[in-house]
């Protein structure tokens, strides 16, 4: 991807200065952005550093620092962003520290027009620019080094944070160049390094958050401390899109430590001195609800809706050949219904935020993924300037696509504002899980139809799921943000965010996975039928590509069965023209020993599946008992993810992603009744536990392409690798998640 | 006024006696390395020592734990303490990092109790702390790693 014009034109306009006496700044043309590049808040001029782009900062103490614009969630960016700059400025690993960037158009993600993280791209859309940033300065103090020797440049090398005369076998430590360097030019079009002589990327590199974490000092959002700070806590409506009648105050406000109760845009707020005071008084405020139209919700009535609207075409997402001609000629053809639930995210930390709004300016302290949709609310709701909002990301303990949204910024702003002093908003858990923003539930029925070989000749999907969006805020707006939104809000929440809402939500992206699927039918169908029961929904870790995934790779199956054809084989055959997907499948299958016969008792099942251009292939190990109990032993994965910066990370990733797949696949689910979502915390949304976690194994496809993310992707693929091994072990096809042992055992 | 005894200092606070502890550790004596996540007592974000034994400090009224000795991350010492540190950092634990002074604290009582505990032994001790990140194959060899450093 390439970066933005406004960066390109920065970087093209970028200038050293130095301050005398003090140290370096490497400014940029625009003052917004060298403060940016220079840590943010921090009036101070840049001492004692070099600056050279908006990623890099070097002291005169040898430290550098790269500044990552992608919050931190678990998914190791911090550590892989600092290893790609490292490994271009030829830097000591262990002089490497992260820094969380400012907000600055230098840092809006490519991807999607605003500052913000998701999709797994991170990596993707930072390695050609964070490339030639270190390079760029890895040049520029080899020219420093050389001049300061009075020898040419290309006498010199960079190496582990040195700058190496090489006849004289001289160095001088990166820190030392800092202030010859700020008086020099820095270099265009600089080389960047072969794969060959990579020394950091491609290596297991250490993390660079652990030791925080590991002592308890990292900072989340729900850790964030300011003086005058009051905390505040959320009832929100009982049942979606429910509008506040009537609230009695009285009896909470005597409470002890009971500041104020206000309602906000999104409920009720409980305002106190501490936390324990504004959850306890929050049970005693009596609250009337206008409940609306979804009074009566329940997942039953959605279930029966889509049954009915499955019946009726959907818009074409993808036609080739003539399925229906195909079908009716085909030798045999097969049909199933494939259900998936509603998701929760469960991020470990609930939803939080603190925001201090003054006259002159507002400032935001929020472990988010929509830096830029947060900017944005809090300039709509305060009238300031977006430039006098500063957002300031803490680690996020969790995110999974719940904190690409916005509104516990939305109420930490207005609070702060209505009460003129810093605020802290801390969402319980039960508000946190009635009011996520789920993972779609959705209902597929797939078609096939196979020759008289068995080869599958004709293939229809058509799936029905929550509304995502078109072209239009009008239409976009009520479906992203809740319903109680003031107009103003939403025009401006909508054009911050619209290419955000644009992706996330278009017919496109919820059919994504169901339309890419690599496999080479000669007649195809993908219809998509839109319907948004009034359940909020968003992006959940692999968005639509977590259901499609389970109902095709659990359908190629059916379709092995009724062809006679083994599942790998099949798949192989019909991937003959992704061979990404091909090589993925095979690494995987050949490490799993597919075509031994496993252990008694032992059953395996298999898939593969691609998130935006990065396959991975799985095949569990099961085995199920009397009782229907599902065990997974191992899981065996093979990846494509292109360059895998650091491999045990993409390992751990890919772990972790299993394991967020197997809660949905084995254990919960969100279902919908009065109105609203039945589960309310980890004892009825269990999340799976140590001793459901399975051996691992994952194997990288060795590759020099360019990194392509690795997040996500190890979610879609392991509900039907499980699916599959519970058909082989028990022949129960299970067409519904979570696996109950009902369905496994049929009783 | 309340008396606690916090990583072997002794504070004084002024506290509804019903107030959790893990609320009073976070905001009256700002040690956060002990985490709000679910507050019933199922996820273990909140655990810390009392008297040694792992505790949800969530759904434990301070007014329970006065005069009894209270250890949070951040005062985790001793030979176990140490040999948990330098494993999990060690073995890159952490993904987001929220649980994980959690799972610490309980791996600690674990290896007090059982200096070498076996993968079911983990699991069942361990079973009471959830990863939504999904870390729980390095908690495990982290833990046989510290068992192993507190042998030596």
């Amino acid at each position: 991807m390439s970066p933005t014009s406004s960066a390109m034109e920065r970087r093209e306009f970028l200038q050293v200065s130095f301050i005398a006496g003090i140290g370096l700044i490497v400014g940029c043309s625009s003052p917004q952005s060298a403060a940016a590049s220079s840590g943010a808040d921090s009036t101070a001029t840049t001492a004692d550093r070099l600056v050279p782009n908006p990623w890099i900062r070097i002291d005169k103490n040898g430290t550098v620092t790269v500044v990552i614009n992608h919050s931190e969630m678990g998914q190791g960016i911090f550590s892989a962003l600092g290893m790609i700059v490292a490994e271009e400025l030829e830097a000591d690993w262990s002089k490497i520290r992260t820094e969380m960037a400012s907000m600055d158009p230098v840092y809006v993600n490519p991807a999607f027009g605003v500052q913000a993280t998701g999709g797994s791209t991170s990596v993707r859309t930072c390695w050609d620019e964070l490339r030639k940033a270190g390079a760029a300065t890895r040049e520029l103090l080899i020219s420093a080094a050389a001049s300061t020797w009075g020898v040419p440049s290309r006498e010199c090398r960079a190496d582990n944070g040195n700058v190496i005369h090489q006849g004289s076998g001289r160095s001088i430590p990166y820190g030392d160049l800092v202030e010859k360097a700020a008086t020099m030019p820095i270099p265009k079009n600089v080389p960047l390094k072969d794969h060959r002589d990579f020394k950091i990327i491609g290596k297991s590199m250490p993390r660079l958050d652990t030791l925080e974490k590991v002592e308890g000092r990292a900072v989340f959002g729900i850790d964030v401390r300011q003086k005058d700070l009051v905390t505040a806590t959320i009832l929100h409506p009982p049942v979606y899109g429910a509008r506040l009648k009537s609230f009695d105050p009285a009896k909470a406000k005597s409470m002890p430590g009971v500041h104020h109760i206000l309602p906000v845009s999104t409920g009720i707020a409980v305002v106190a001195e501490r936390f324990w005071q504004a959850k306890k008084a929050s049970e005693a405020v009596h609250v009337e609800w206008e409940l609306g139209p979804n009074a009566n919700l329940d997942s039953e009535s959605i279930r029966a809706r889509w049954v009915e609207l499955a019946k009726q075409n959907g818009k074409n997402m993808l036609s080739e050949g003539n399925v229906d001609a195909a079908m009716k000629s085909a030798a045999k053809t097969i049909e199933a219904v494939y259900e998936l639930p509603f998701q929760a995210h469960g991020c470990p930390e609930p939803m939080n935020c603190t925001a201090s709004v003054r006259e002159d300016g507002c400032d935001i302290w929020v472990p988010v993924q929509n830096q830029g949709g947060a900017q944005e609310v809090a300039a709509a709701i305060t009238g300031l300037d977006p430039d006098r909002v500063r957002v300031h990301t803490t680690f996020l303990g969790g995110g999974f696509g719940r904190r690409g949204d916005v509104d516990f910024v939305i109420e930490a702003v207005e609070l702060s504002k209505a009460l003129k002093t810093p605020v802290k908003v801390i969402w319980t858990r039960e508000e946190d899980i009635w009011h996520d923003h789920f993972r779609p539930a959705s209902y597929h029925v797939l078609r096939a139809g196979l020759d008289a070989s068995g080869m599958p000749v004709a293939f229809h999907h058509r799936s029905v799921s929550p509304a995502w969006m078109n072209d239009t805020i009008e239409i976009l707006a009520p479906a992203i943000m809740p319903r109680w939104l003031p107009r103003f809000m939403k025009n401006a929440v909508s054009s911050a965010a619209i290419p955000v809402v644009k992706y996330a939500m278009s017919a496109k992206s919820a059919s994504s996975g169901a339309i890419e699927m690599g496999y080479a039918f000669e007649h195809v169908r993908v219809e998509y039928i839109e319907d948004d029961p009034g359940v909020p929904t968003g992006a959940w870790r692999s968005v639509a590509n977590s259901r499609h995934a389970f109902a095709i790779e659990s359908f190629i199956d059916e379709i092995a069965v009724a062809g006679g054809k083994d599942p790998l084989e099949l798949r192989l055959h019909l991937l003959r023209n992704s061979p990404k997907r091909r090589d993925t499948l095979k690494l995987a299958a050949e490490k799993a020993g597919w075509e031994k016969t496993p252990p008694a008792g032992v059953y395996r099942g298999i898939s593969v599946h691609d998130f935006h251009d990065t396959p991975a292939a799985m095949v569990a190990e099961v085995s199920v008992d009397k009782s229907g109990y599902v065990r997974v032993h191992r899981v065996i994965c093979g990846v494509h993810c292109g360059t895998a910066i650091n491999p045990r990370n993409v390992e751990v990733q890919i772990s972790g992603a299993i394991a967020f797949g197997l809660t949905a696949t084995l254990k919960s689910s969100i279902t919908i009744a009065k109105g609203r979502a039945e589960q309310s915390n980890f004892d009825d949304f269990p999340l799976l536990k140590i001793d459901e976690m399975p051996k691992v194994e994952v194997h990288i496809v060795p590759s020099t392409a360019a990194p392509t993310g690795i997040g996500e992707v190890g979610v879609p693929p392991i509900a039907p690798a499980i699916a599959n091994a519970v058909f082989a072990a028990t022949g129960k096809r299970i067409r519904k998640l979570p696996i109950t042992r009902q369905d496994v055992t049929g009783v | 006024m309340i008396e606690l005894k916090v990583n072997a200092k002794t504070f004084q606070v002024d506290v509804e006696p019903d107030t959790p502890l893990l609320w009073v550790l976070r905001e009256e004596l700002g040690l956060q390395g002990t985490k709000y996540s679910c507050g019933i007592g199922e996820c273990g974000a909140c655990m810390v020592h009392v008297n040694g034994e792992a505790t949800r400090s969530c759904v434990t009224p301070v007014s329970e734990v006065t005069g009894k000795e209270i250890t949070t991350i951040e005062g985790l010492a001793g030979s176990i303490g140490t040999a948990l540190r330098e494993s999990w950092i060690e073995g890159d634990v952490p993904q987001c990092g929220y649980c994980q002074p959690g799972q610490i604290m309980k791996a600690a009582e674990l290896l007090a109790s059982n200096p070498q505990p076996s993968d079911s032994d983990i699991d069942a001790a361990m079973s009471e702390v959830l990863c939504r990140c999904g870390t729980y194959n390095e908690i495990r060899r982290a833990i046989h790693q510290a068992a192993r450093r507190t042998r030596t």
